[in-house]
């Protein structure tokens, strides 16, 4: 899952330190990492944090490997500041390559203190000894553990760029499908999320949000007391009510709306002319990519497209939720966010505190695709727990809270023009990139992000999101350079520099658009060509990796055989996911009746080794129906000063009915580093989807998401 | 005050009647199963079963439910006696966040106690009214299908 706008910036070669696997390298004391208990237990502290995508079990997995010891002994700390490794934010499907692979290096090292303090003691020579479930096995038997070693000074060290994990073909437990640690909580309905959590004398609040986007709070009528004995918390702008019980504070703020006056202008563009706004829009221009060919082929061939796509956004099924207590000058937050040491940079602005007195404390919530508004909640719950010190404060946003205030996912537009020569062969690739950023995460700007931070007195507007560097897979740029061979290639990007709608990761980025806008040049040159989408693929993939993703998704769909149906359609996607990590090719059926059905996926993905393969299978499978969901139902709506999309009704998202069939094949690559998976299927499905809409009606819909209505502009632009 | 049976036990709850169903369970009641997720009967996340039938507890007043017998996922199986539903739902690994499982477990179990080998077309039916945002669709479809089975031939689903 995750969704993610990654910044390598954490690891730095150029620090003249010895290097260290993953974030290791910036967390190198052990015992950070790593804690073995006398009752025959392990502690792993990962800086990486659940958001439903299971990565807690791959991790313990990891970690019971490379320690010898059962599954079961291993017990997952939720990431916490200060003492949690720093390991940014979870996201850009990257926990296993920074976590994993620290964890790996962490645990063969502490293991290999342990083995060598037992030779010392016992005189059994090390090479000599084994561990079996956190037993130490002499050639006469037991000689020891780590629970009877279990002393925190043995790791208090730092880390040994000597240590060496197993090699690939002796791990028992990493390259299982383990069942996830944490399901269990999960259908016995056992209090596991943040929004469940319950402190004593915890009080309830909600915030009640402007009508407008950025609109001032011009006056506050008195009135009747509110139910509950609530009470109403007001920061400038932010404006909240607060109650011993939930449900006084939910009527209270349904109250307190009407006797709020607001300020309020037209901030936001023509929603009906968003893709005119998106080019005339203020904007920073930069070069992605430009490869000039000497010599270049004439071109027999030219097709142009311009691919648009309107914000989207996250949809999570559960809303954003945090508690907060302050308690003198310190306050404690438990949050879902994606990344607590950064959420605590921009709280200590926000609020005006030293970051050393907040304290961060991650806590599950809801799938989390990207940068939602964990963050958000996190600063309203802190901001009305000021107003009651020593009580902890639960603030949970309402559904529109949710749909109407999180960030999206920018709207971009993508413009394409590509020729191939006579005999087919791409020959030159032109591409333009326009949109607002891709990233607003906390506590990388100088001013904050959060959102209730620009409506405080004295509070700054959130300024528009940036892209991260396209060397850990850009924002909107990301998978923007085609993969095929193309000797002539300029790739270029405009961020715009108003933010009308706040904007931010959301699962691949840019990737869905980018990919979506390739892979349909593609068909359209191969069609050109008279050659097959498949064929006319392969014949531009230099990397046999890729290559063969392509090959088994289309052996599992039979598409060589495939027979032309009325109404259906079959098309092909594929992507590199931030062209550096897991190879993923989908093939696509769709029914086109009345509105276009996904019918059935086959997903052929690379993911290098596979921690834990079914739940890479689950992700590559749950970050496909994300990308049927976008392709052909989401869209953020707007009118000139609110969000209006702020509903199940009026923002669907698939359901049961819609559901295709989908086949996953991984395809085994244990000796291979591991690539994350969450974020790999979801651009190629769109793409998939958009050739087979083509393949069974003859239009290539250049407007996501694929409904009726676009496709019926599609079919009359010709 | 509400009066009604919780799962098996009788409770009673001091709220104003008209107040959700979700507030007292999640409240008084100290229940974690059922959860908010729209407040309008679009997601399902908050479905518990009153006299058997799957009902949104986010709309439906507590007072409502007086004298009636309400079951929440809770009240389905124990890790030590699962129900069958929720053997097949570890058994597939059905489930991401989880935060949907809930109120799909209460509606599967309300459909399988009314037809005991629903068609894939029945179970899709079933759970529509519920949202999975992470795509474990197809694996909880499985699962349904396996504890379908494994009630049909009486024994428990893993």
């Amino acid at each position: 899952m995750s969704g993610g706008a990654d910044f390598r910036g954490l690891v730095k070669p150029e620090d003249g330190r010895p290097r260290l696997p993953g974030s290791l390298h910036t967390n190198r004391r052990l015992s950070q990492w790593i804690t073995f208990h006398a009752d025959g237990r392990v502690t792993i502290r990962p800086g990486k944090v659940e958001l439903g995508q299971g990565i807690l079990t791959a991790l313990a997995q990891i970690a019971a490997d490379e320690l010898d010891v059962s599954l079961g002994r291993i017990r997952v700390q939720p990431a916490a500041t200060p003492d949690s490794p720093n390991e940014g934010v979870t996201s850009g499907s990257l926990s296993v390559q920074d976590c994993g692979t620290a964890l790996r290096h962490a645990c063969a090292n502490a293991r290999a203190i342990h083995l060598s303090v037992a030779a010392q003691k016992t005189g059994v020579p090390l090479e000599a000894l084994r561990v079996e479930d956190g037993a130490f096995l002499g050639p006469a038997g037991p000689v020891g553990s780590y629970w009877a070693q279990a002393d925190d000074a043995l790791l208090e060290c730092e880390a040994s760029p000597e240590a060496r994990p197993k090699p690939p073909a002796a791990r028992r437990v990493a390259g299982t499908s383990a069942p996830r640690l944490d399901l269990p909580d999960k259908v016995f309905g056992a209090a596991r999320f943040v929004h469940d959590l319950r402190l004593p004398g915890m009080l309830h609040a909600r915030v009640v949000r402007p009508p407008a986007r950025g609109a001032r709070l011009a006056e506050l009528r008195e009135g009747p007391p509110l139910p509950g004995g609530a009470r109403v918390v007001r920061d400038g702008s932010f404006l909240a009510v607060l109650a011993e019980a939930e449900h006084d504070a939910e009527a209270a703020a349904a109250r307190i709306a009407g006797r709020a006056r607001w300020e309020e202008a037209d901030t936001l563009p023509d929603e009906g002319a968003l893709a005119d706004w998106l080019r005339e829009a203020p904007h920073e221009h930069s070069v992605v990519v430009e490869r000039v060919a000497n010599g270049a082929a004439q071109a027999a061939h030219t097709v142009r497209g311009a691919f648009f796509r309107p914000p989207v956004a996250h949809a999570s099924v559960g809303t954003s939720c945090a508690v907060a207590r302050w308690s003198g000058e310190t306050v404690e937050v438990w949050t879902h966010s994606q990344g607590v040491y950064n959420l605590r940079t921009d709280l200590a602005k926000v609020l005006r505190v030293a970051p050393e007195r907040i304290i961060v404390r991650h806590a599950e919530g809801a799938g989390c695709y990207g940068h939602n508004g964990a963050d958000d909640v996190a600063l309203d719950a802190a901001l009305v727990a000021r107003a009651v010190p020593g009580r902890p404060v639960r603030v949970l946003w309402s559904r529109a809270e949710e749909l109407g205030w999180s960030p999206f996912s920018p709207a971009m537009l993508v413009e394409v023009e590509a020729s191939a020569d006579a005999a087919g062969n791409l020959a030159s690739w032109r591409c333009g990139i326009i949109g607002n950023g891709h990233s607003s995460r906390p506590g990388r700007l100088q001013e904050p992000t959060l959102l209730s931070g620009a409506y405080v007195e004295g509070g700054v507007p959130v300024p528009p999101s940036i892209n991260p560097p396209l060397a850990g897979g850009g924002g909107a740029e990301r998978n923007a350079v085609p993969l095929y061979r193309v000797p002539d290639l300029r790739v270029a990007a405009r961020r715009l520099t108003e933010m009308p709608l706040r904007t931010s990761a959301l699962r691949g980025l840019g990737a869905p658009v980018n990919v979506w806008a390739i892979e349909s040049t593609m068909d359209e040159l191969a069609a050109r060509a008279g050659a097959d989408p498949v064929e006319y693929r392969l014949r531009h993939l230099d990397d046999p990796r890729a290559a063969e993703v392509v090959r088994a998704a289309a052996e599992m769909a039979g598409w060589a055989g495939r027979a032309r149906r009325e109404g259906a359609g079959m098309g092909v996607g594929f992507a590199r996911y931030k062209n550096a990590a897991a190879w993923c090719a989908v093939v696509a059926e769709v029914a086109a009746e009345a509105t276009v059905r996904a019918t059935r996926l086959w997903i052929a993905a690379d993911v290098g080794e596979a921690i834990n393969p079914d739940g890479v299978a689950n992700q590559v499978e749950g970050g496909a129906l994300h990308g049927v969901s976008m392709a052909l139902k989401e869209a953020v709506r707007f009118d000139r000063r609110r969000v209006t999309s702020d509903s199940w009704e009026t923002y669907p998202i698939l359901r049961f009915s819609e559901v295709p069939a989908v086949e996953v094949r991984l395809l085994q690559r244990p000796d291979e580093p591991p690539l994350g998976a969450g974020e790999c299927a979801l651009a190629p499905t769109v793409a998939a989807l958009a050739g087979a809409i083509r393949d069974a009606l003859g239009v290539r819909v250049r407007a996501m998401p694929f409904t009726a209505e676009n496709i019926a502009a599609a079919m009359d632009a010709g | 005050m509400a009066r009604f049976t919780l799962n098996g036990t009788a409770v009673s709850v001091e709220l104003p009647g008209e107040v959700s169903l979700l507030h007292a369970l999640r409240g008084p009641l100290g229940l974690s199963g059922p959860r908010y997720g729209c407040g309008a009967e679009q997601c399902g996340s908050c479905m518990v079963l009153v006299d058997g039938a799957p009902r949104y507890a986010c709309t439906l007043a507590v007072g409502a439910v007086e004298g009636k017998a309400v079951r929440t996922v809770e009240g389905l199986g124990t890790p030590d006696a699962p129900h069958p539903l929720q053997a097949a739902f570890l058994a597939e690994q059905a489930g991401q966040c989880g935060f949907c499982l809930p109120g799909i477990l209460v509606s599967a179990a309300a459909l399988l106690e009314r037809d005991p080998d629903p068609d894939e077309a029945a179970i899709r039916a079933a759970l529509e009214p519920h949202l999975c945002r992470c795509g474990s669709h197809n694996r909880i479809l499985r699962a349904v299908r396996r504890a379908a089975r494994a009630m049909r031939e009486g024994r428990a689903a893993a």
